[in-house]
């Protein structure tokens, strides 16, 4: 299971800025280990933040976002003490979600 | 090996034409793709070839999308690239990177009452221009920057 994503959720005027850094090898597959054995491409293919049941971002990714992939957006409708759920789907099939409490600017 | 690996290319370039002709008869403009990954796309390797996978027949240069990232990248591994757009009814923003071994890093689809900002950061193999690709009102608008890369981030 990958490490938790590390997500600020702050009012900033009437809108909600958001910041997140997930944890994720992002492998493009064009790599070769020591051996010179190519490395199987591993990486974040989906991403979807929500708030209130409402999808507020949704992107698809391919190999050349950043190792440890940042993600800094903002959306209007949030209030504080609300929640921001991040969640991630990678080519393998793993999956991660965490959530974020909205706090006040 | 070397055998094996033109087969794979093959295969790959197949599956892309196959998904080319789905997203083709099925993606009008940029209506949002919940889960899906449009393989098609992110298998391009021109900036023509993208637009075209994301459902455009061109896009136009706009002055109203503004892209902020270094002039000079010391480390391609991770280059940070911040995306705006001032285009009314934006719906989409893609960053392209033209000389990587695929065009297309990454695409957000943008819901009404988000932002047309976002920013992330992405891998360079080389200098290059990024474009920043952005759907609006169902229209392709683009704008480029060139970043040079000190220290390629593809490679091993």
């Amino acid at each position: 299971m990958a490490d938790p994503m590390r997500i600020r959720a702050n009012m900033t005027g009437d809108k909600v800025e958001v910041k997140v850094l997930m944890a994720h090898e992002m492998e493009t597959g064009l790599r070769k280990d020591a051996s010179g054995n190519p490395i199987p491409a591993h990486f974040i293919r989906n991403v979807t933040v929500t708030h209130g049941g409402k999808t507020v971002l949704s992107a698809q990714w391919g190999t050349s976002v950043s190792r440890n992939p940042f993600l800094h957006f903002r959306f209007k409708g949030g209030k504080p003490g609300e929640k921001v759920t991040i969640a991630w789907l990678d080519n393998k099939g793993e999956k991660r979600a965490d959530e974020a409490v909205i706090a006040g600017g | 090996m070397n055998g094996k690996r033109r087969e794979v290319l093959k295969a790959g370039g197949s599956a892309g034409v196959l998904a080319l002709a789905a997203v083709a008869g099925l993606v009008k403009t940029g209506e949002a793709l919940a889960q899906q990954w449009n393989k098609a796309a992110f298998d391009t390797k021109s900036v023509a070839d993208t637009v075209k996978a994301l459902g455009g027949s061109g896009s136009s240069p706009s002055g109203a999308i503004e892209i902020t990232a270094p002039d000079i990248a010391e480390n391609g591994a991770v280059v940070p690239v911040a995306v705006e757009s001032k285009l009314p009814r934006t719906q989409a923003i893609a960053i392209l990177i033209e000389k990587n071994p695929n065009t297309l890093s990454a695409e957000f689809e943008i819901p009404a009452g988000t932002d047309p900002f976002v920013s992330t950061r992405v891998k360079m193999a080389e200098t290059s221009n990024v474009y920043a690709l952005v759907i609006a009102d169902g229209k392709y608008f683009h704008a480029v920057k060139e970043i040079k890369v000190t220290i390629g981030g593809c490679g091993g």
